[in-house]
């Protein structure tokens, strides 16, 4: 029975995983194609393992996926932590989040990105990619904006949709 | 910020592009003109327009000579100045990526490298984008060694300099200025990025393998030519800019990578050349055919079946790049206009015009392209016969011609023996595919179009097919109709058509489409020399076996080239300069057909 029950939690988790990896996507890649940001995860994963633009997109996709699910079972575990859950808090840790991720893993990229220039050194042969810069402004000063109002998006679903048994 | 100096000649101007957009570069070193993502998207160089509408200029600050020229068998341009203390030399192309290395590439990358050759010669740079044509000033933000970021902007764009600029705010442009000695060079690249994070390219000896990637890319395509005829290079040089024009991404080719370049000056007749229009890129890929690119014409035909299913079987005259069917006209009111040609338009509402002769060309084209080794599919097939079946229902129709007369639609003669044309092409076809058409009728229909043409498209008194039943006017299409086969070279009725056109639209040695004092076209206003009439001319006189007379004039109007071996829509019949949109594939694909036909009968 417990069994069971666990599994349900799984696939709970990996249905709501999906469905809010994609309405964020949806939220970021609208902000790309309507001009308001040029922040592209996806690509920005891609190109850390691939220097053909085509193959990096889908590399990347595929990893963000994967981030997207990791990242749902990390929200149910923070769910089950503090014993509750909703859409105000999954909408708090999803801003949380975003803003975690604007200012202090992006402005990181520099250093750990094989395929990112700086502006330290400029672009060398291999390091061509614009660097984010504070809240990845140079991808737009829209940016900020849209990336923590879509991992909202992702957090205010997982926490509307998971529930604690 | 103003470009700088007036309005260049339109022949002061050179393209240079990446078969996804292009740019004109005039001979002071300065890109007037470049839209982006695409061709047919807004500009962000627009001076060739209004002269506030976006520069980036490099040239000698002193006096100087000027002599152009393409890096042979490329669209790589070289500009050389020769000032009193030295000579300079300034080297533009848009790069083309090395697809066999797995290396990160901007959208679009205008690299510029400035060189002193000899002596030692002042330099100053002016960049001054203006996007959405010429509406938007943007800021610029210093990214430490990255260069200069665009911002306020909905797209990445980076400027990176090897000569110290600076933010020069009442203008809203970079600025700056250096001396350069004998042997030294400086690079400067332009990246564009639409959506996505900017590729911010390298400069020095990588920008040095990026441009001789870029050389050897077009040298190879060149070196895929199978013609080896008279006017080699001429020849070359209009397929080089049919290339160009060919979009990488989807196989159209458009008409001309500008708008509203006036046909003449201060005129109203400003439109938007930067489609596909049926016509033309029939006739190009047919070019294309002929000096042995079966790829190109592949990749258009392929375009060509799928990207028209929108409107299928009735074919629009144009479609933009991707065969988006809704074209509207617009106006924009804040371009001066090419010294004060007004109105500019974008988008262009002769797209849902009726136009007979294209279902002609394109039939022909395909039947040319079977003849050099090509296939259809059984789709394809279906779609052709599809095509047939709308050409019974509409050839009896008066349409608005070739030339897109913006007045009431008429009987054109041209327009009706194109129909022929597809007609009797689809039975030719339908034999070899085995496509479902009704032989019977085709072969009907295809009788009475002659028999109507013979009886009401031609003149007895003045001895010529006319443009339009009952008419006495002529138009310079009607020299087509020997190409198309629908008569012969040198049948009475063409010699008489030939001549009669030589006579009345003539001017200066120059022939026009159709006479523009009557009101022809809906326009009152006087035109310049059609140029692709004129090597139409020049091909007509070939095949009827007046080898001399054709050759003659071929020559002649391969001197109306700008410097660098390009044509506009027209010929200045005063000037002999090029005037219209820039430059136009439509006549660099009739001087191909001309050189040919020359070829074919001298070697007969």
């Amino acid at each position: 029975m417990a069994l069971t029950q666990t599994a349900a939690e799984i696939a709970a988790i990996l249905i709501w995983g999906f469905a809010a990896t994609a309405a964020l996507s949806a939220v970021m890649f609208g902000a790309q194609r309507m001009g308001y940001s040029r922040l592209s995860l996806p690509f920005l994963i891609g190109t850390a393992f691939t220097g053909d633009r085509s193959a990096a997109q889908a590399l990347g996709l595929v990893f963000y996926l994967l981030g997207g699910w990791l990242f749902a079972f990390i929200y149910y575990f923070i769910f089950a932590s503090i014993g509750r859950t909703g859409w105000e808090i999954g909408l708090l840790i999803g801003a949380v989040q975003g803003a975690v991720l604007l200012v202090m893993m992006l402005p990181l990229l520099p250093y750990v990105h094989p395929r990112m220039a700086s502006e330290y050194e400029g672009p060398i042969r291999g390091r061509r990619l614009q660097p984010p810069g504070f809240l990845a402004l140079n991808y737009g000063y829209r940016t900020p904006l849209t990336t923590i109002a879509a991992h909202a998006l992702y957090g205010l679903i997982l926490g509307a949709r998971l529930t604690l048994t | 910020m103003e470009a700088p100096g007036d309005f260049p000649d339109v022949g002061d101007y050179a393209v240079i592009g990446n078969c996804r957009t292009a740019a004109l570069v005039s001979n002071r070193g300065s890109v007037e003109w470049m839209c982006v993502p695409t061709f047919s998207d807004a500009s962000i160089f627009g001076a060739v327009l209004d002269r506030e509408a976006g520069h980036f200029a490099i040239s000698p600050v002193d006096e100087a000579r000027v002599s152009r020229a393409y890096v042979p068998c490329t669209n790589v341009l070289q500009t050389t100045w020769e000032t009193a203390t030295g000579k300079l030399r300034l080297t533009d192309c848009l790069v083309l990526p090395d697809e066999r290395k797995p290396e990160l590439y901007p959208q679009h990358e205008l690299l510029r490298r400035v060189e002193c050759a000899a002596g030692e010669v002042e330099v100053e740079v002016s960049f001054a984008p203006r996007y959405d044509y010429g509406r938007s000033r943007p800021r610029y933000a210093k990214r430490g060694k990255l260069g200069w970021q665009l911002t306020g902007c909905s797209f990445g764009a980076m400027l990176v300099s090897g000569i110290d600029l600076a933010e020069d705010r009442d203008r809203a442009r970079l600025y700056g200025r250096v001396r350069l000695k004998s042997g030294e060079a400086r690079w400067l690249s332009f990246a564009y990025d639409q959506d996505e994070a900017s590729i911010i390219p390298p400069l020095g000896e990588e920008a040095g393998t990026r441009l001789e990637s870029t050389i050897s890319w077009w040298k190879g395509w060149c070196a895929q030519c199978r013609y080896d005829g008279p006017y080699r290079n001429e020849v070359m040089r209009s397929a080089l800019v049919l290339k160009l024009l060919n979009c990488a991404t989807s196989g159209a080719v458009l008409a001309a990578p500008t708008t509203s370049l006036p046909e003449v000056a201060g005129g109203p007749r400003n439109w938007d050349y930067r489609y596909c229009w049926i016509r033309d890129s029939a006739l190009v890929l047919h070019a294309f055919l002929r000096l042995g690119y079966l790829d190109e014409a592949e990749g258009f035909l392929e375009w060509l079946l799928h990207a028209t299913r929108l409107t299928w079987q009735r074919f629009q005259v144009m479609y933009d790049i991707y065969g988006e069917v809704k074209l509207d006209e617009k106006v924009l009111p804040h371009l001066s206009g090419y010294r004060g040609a007004k109105p500019v338009r974008i988008g262009n509402a002769a797209h849902d015009q009726l136009q007979l002769d294209i279902y002609g060309e394109l039939m022909a084209t395909v039947s040319r392209y079977v003849e050099a080794g090509g296939t259809l599919d059984a789709v394809e097939g279906a779609m052709l016969a599809g095509v047939g079946r709308h050409v019974m229902k509409l050839w009896r129709l008066p349409d608005q011609g070739i030339w897109e007369t913006r007045r009431a639609p008429r009987m054109h003669t041209f327009s009706k023996a194109m129909c022929w044309v597809a007609l009797d092409r689809l039975r030719h076809l339908a034999e070899k595919f085995k496509m479902p058409i009704d032989r019977a009728r085709v072969d009907a229909d295809c009788d009475a179009i002659r028999a109507e043409i013979e009886e009401q498209g031609y003149n007895e008194e003045i001895g010529s097919y006319v443009a339009y039943y009952g008419g006495k006017e002529t138009d310079a299409s009607l020299l087509l109709l020997a190409r198309y086969g629908y008569r012969e070279p040198g049948h009475p009725r063409m010699e008489g058509t030939y001549r009669y056109i030589a006579k009345v639209l003539c001017d200066n040695g120059l022939i026009h489409r159709y006479r523009d004092d009557t009101g022809y076209d809906g326009f009152a206003a006087p035109e310049n020399a059609f140029a692709p009439c004129n090597f139409w001319a020049a091909e007509y006189l070939a095949n009827a076996g007046h080898y001399d007379e054709a050759q003659k004039l071929f020559e002649k109007l391969c001197t109306y080239a700008n410097d660098v071996g390009l044509f506009a829509e027209e010929i200045g019949t005063r000037t002999g300069k090029p005037v219209g949109n820039f430059p136009q594939a439509f006549t660099h694909v009739s001087l191909i057909s001309a050189a040919t036909a020359l070829f074919q009968k001298k070697t007969a």
